[in-house]
């Protein structure tokens, strides 16, 4: 009976949603204040209904109800309260449900935190938003429903949750990455809203921007998640791997990075106001195109569902007409984006400009390596292909160089205007220091020359440094350091903040890189292995029990220097439910090196094969990320950002404009 | 031409430029660098060159997984129930290896026997990978031809 009720809260939801996408857009392009009026109640009782139907599925996990067929595929009695509720994402269904509950999610927030914004224009963007989100509840109805049942014979058991999915990264992932890549949708929304209303202007950048920067910065922290949780628990060794499916989020998370740049420009200058837009749309378009990769089956992939065709069809179908629409309707409105080039050849505008090229041309070099294998099969007649991340680095790794060349001089160039006079007085101590540091500095702590390391390097001082002159030039000009320092604005900040995180990964992505060694072997109770300066010794494994799997836990004494330094304690789990088998690793984390071990399998006389590892640098990948997201939110705290300016005439204004008028 | 209209068209074709290269780059990038699938059939069949970087895929076949008692050597046999392929491979197998599943490997043939420098199993119970797949369809066909 309950599962029925979330059938009928779907329902409800997806009938409000179609509610949401029509009159509040009529009635802003017609000055009808009653149908701009329902935009916000709308968006809010979406939200509770999808709230509810999440709800009702999370119940169906906990009361263990095996009839729900999606219930049945992904949970298990013994399955830990923990992994229950969060097996709702653990599969195709729940996970689209999931999804769908965030945009509504993102909805509710923009109808709260919008009191700033004329009413027309939030119902414009709520609108906009209530059509994507028609489309996402008529797919779970009609393809992908989490409520079907199994009846009259349910299951007596489930076939238990993906053994590689129980764990912490599981509960924190997927919530975070689909937070960020749906995010990007109010962004989107906010730009068609701005064509559709023909307002595009710098306060329509000033409002997008903290959408923009939130939506980014989870998105990052959701991508450096996903990098962390690869790395501890699938135990390759690696934490990135040109999964086809961790290159959409790349994707998106490289335009959306070009997007807040963009709109960044488009709100100081009020130039680039089309690039935004086409930004914003295809920003959107990614995040959508990730959805379809993951769940239409034609790549190969650790994460793809099992799947079926109609849904891939749909989802394709979904974005044509997303995309197709928004193009045209930017086609129609591209004479309203009409802006004055104000600025010369050398300024802050073009090198920005280049950053966002070197973005988008990265994320077009990615979709390409992602997307060709299904185009070359379609093409060649069914001839199988893959690409692998030998041609995403060769690609990508020189892009983020050029990028990070850039990154330091546009970030002390000036605004219509620098003259090389001045970008050569404030650079060159910058590049001679940079490029020295780069030779010494790896060569002193390593005693091994690399040109990867020293590059990596000196571009991270580069950025640092280049960062760094600038704030010292603001800051002078004031009457103290204390005064300059406190003159600097919370976006200031947040740039400077953002972009340190960015030379932080550059240096942990290369070092770990280059410096990063490992070993496999077969080791006997009793014996060691040596790698780098360390020493692992064997102790042997003994049983233990976890609450729904049995393990063999292995004792491992790290030395260095003869010195003992710590115990490290790899497993091999057996899930009990499914058999299936699953490896931890041990990881002794450190700011500068991380050890780990996995374990292989048993052979003769207590002996097993196991890979060690020592990888210098890595958890600077993700503190770089945490320092980004950072970056991004502590960009919008700034208090213009907070303004209270209600704007009526703009609303008198659209409607005595011919658009949309039968 | 107006000077502002003239920075159009030069940031016009810094824009056009910059994709240029980048196209071209990513294609050349591209040819070097994608892997070839092939079945046990295909390899049976000669169609690959000795030391050419390719990818296959099959089901491992039941009782061929044979560990080396004093090294991680290991060696299987892959199927599509029309041909063999032996993979030899030196370190540590997915999880979810298992004789009877399907199995994707990378690496190369050499002297007959393939060696895989690296093997990829599924993750999931319930998804078969579409190289696998593809490999068990081409055997199923032939095996129909083979009969009439």
């Amino acid at each position: 009976m309950i599962p029925e009720l979330g059938n009928v809260a779907l329902i409800i939801a997806f009938s409000l949603s179609v509610i949401l996408g029509t009159l509040p857009l009529i009635g802003a392009s017609r000055g009808n204040a009653l149908w701009i009026g329902l935009a916000r109640p709308l968006a809010a009782g979406i939200f509770v209904f999808l709230s509810v139907c999440l709800l009702i599925l999370g119940y169906s996990f906990v009361t263990d109800d095996f009839s729900v067929a999606f219930v049945a595929q992904h949970s298990n009695t013994m399955l830990p309260l923990e992994y229950k509720i969060t097996a709702v994402w653990g599969g195709h269904e729940g996970s689209f449900l999931f999804w769908t509950w965030m945009l509504a999610g993102w909805m509710l927030a923009v109808g709260i935190f919008s009191k700033a914004m004329p009413d027309d224009f939030v119902a414009r963007v709520l609108g906009v938003m209530g059509l994507i989100c028609v489309g996402y509840t008529l797919f779970m109805i009609a393809t992908s429903n989490p409520f079907d049942r199994i009846l009259p014979l349910p299951p007596t058991d489930g076939a238990d949750l993906n053994s590689a999915l129980q764990d912490f990264g599981f509960i924190v992932h997927p919530p975070m990455l689909y937070m960020g890549y749906v995010g990007f949708s109010v962004v989107f929304a906010f730009a068609i809203a701005a064509l559709l209303s023909g307002r595009l202007d710098s306060a329509w950048a000033r409002w997008s921007r903290p959408w923009a920067n939130v939506a980014w910065g989870i998105l990052t922290l959701g991508i450096a998640l996903g990098s962390w949780w690869a790395y501890y628990e699938l135990g390759w060794g690696g934490w990135w791997a040109w999964d086809p499916v961790e290159n959409p989020p790349m994707i998106t998370w490289l335009l959306g990075t070009a997007l807040i740049h963009s709109l960044a420009v488009t709100e100081k200058r009020g130039v680039f106001k089309s690039w935004t837009v086409l930004l914003a749309i295809m920003a959107f378009a990614a995040s959508l195109l990730g959805t379809f990769i993951t769940r239409s089956g034609l790549l190969t992939s650790v994460h793809a569902f099992a799947t079926d065709p109609t849904r891939g069809v749909y989802i394709l179908g979904f974005l044509a007409v997303i995309v197709g629409g928004s193009l045209l309707l930017f086609a129609v409105r591209a004479p309203l984006m009409k802006s004055e080039l104000t600025f010369g050849p050398l300024s802050r505008e073009v090198f920005l400009l280049s950053n966002n090229i070197i973005l988008v041309v990265s994320s077009a070099a990615i979709l390409l390596g992602t997307l060709y294998p299904m185009v070359y099969q379609a093409m060649s007649g069914g001839e199988l292909i893959s690409v692998g991340p030998p041609y995403f680095n060769l690609i990508f790794v020189p892009l983020m160089v050029v990028l990070a060349v850039f990154l330091g001089i546009g970030a002390t160039s000036r605004w219509k205007k620098t003259s090389t006079e001045y970008l050569r007085k404030q650079l060159t101590k910058v590049a001679i220091a940079s490029v020295l540091l780069g030779l010494v500095l790896p060569l002193v702590f390593t005693l091994e020359f690399s040109i990867g390391a020293s590059l990596a390097v000196a571009l991270a001082f580069w950025v640092m440094l280049a960062m760094l002159t600038d704030m010292i030039n603001k800051v002078s000009n004031k009457d103290s350091a204390l005064a300059g320092l406190k003159s600097l604005s919370l976006s200031y900040w947040g740039m400077q903040i953002a972009h340190f995180g960015f030379a932080v990964i550059l240096t942990g992505a290369a070092l770990t890189s280059i410096y990063s060694i490992e070993k496999s072997v077969l080791l006997q109770p009793g014996q060691s292995v040596m790698l780098g300066d360390y020493e692992f010794k064997f102790n042997g494994m003994r049983p233990v029990r976890g609450p729904n799997f049995v393990a063999e836990e292995g004792s491992f004494d790290v030395i260095k220097d003869g010195n003992y330094q710590r115990e490290l304690n790899p497993q091999k789990r057996i899930y009990v439910a499914s058999g299936n088998p699953s490896t931890e690793m041990a990881i002794d984390a450190g700011l500068f090196r991380d050890l780990f071990i996995t374990l292989g399998d048993p052979r003769g006389e207590g002996a097993w094969s196991m890979t060690v590892y020592v990888k210098p640098f890595v958890r600077w990948v993700w503190l770089g990320s945490i320092f980004m997201a950072l970056g991004g939110f502590v960009a919008i705290s700034d208090k213009r950002y907070r303004r209270f300016r209600v704007k009526k005439e703009s609303l008198l204004e659209t409607a005595a404009a011919p658009v949309l008028q039968s | 031409m107006k000077p502002h209209r003239q920075k159009k068209l030069a940031i016009l074709i810094f824009i056009s430029a910059g994709l240029a290269i980048a196209t071209g780059l990513s294609l050349y990038a591209l040819s070097t660098n994608i892997d070839l699938f092939f079945t046990p059939s295909q390899i049976a069949k000669g169609e690959v060159i000795e030391g050419q970087r390719i990818r296959i895929g099959g089901m491992v076949k039941e009782g061929s997984i044979i560990h080396a008692q004093d090294s991680l050597q290991v060696s299987f046999i892959t199927t599509d129930f029309s041909n063999d392929l032996t993979v030899q491979y030196q370190g540590i197998l997915p999880d979810l290896f298992r004789e009877g599943q399907g199995v994707v490997a990378e690496g190369m043939v050499a002297g007959g026997v393939f060696q895989a420098s690296r093997v990829l199993a599924k993750h999931d119970e319930n998804y078969m990978s579409v190289e696998v797949k593809a490999a068990m369809d081409a055997a199923e066909k032939q095996r129909g031809t083979g009969g009439t």
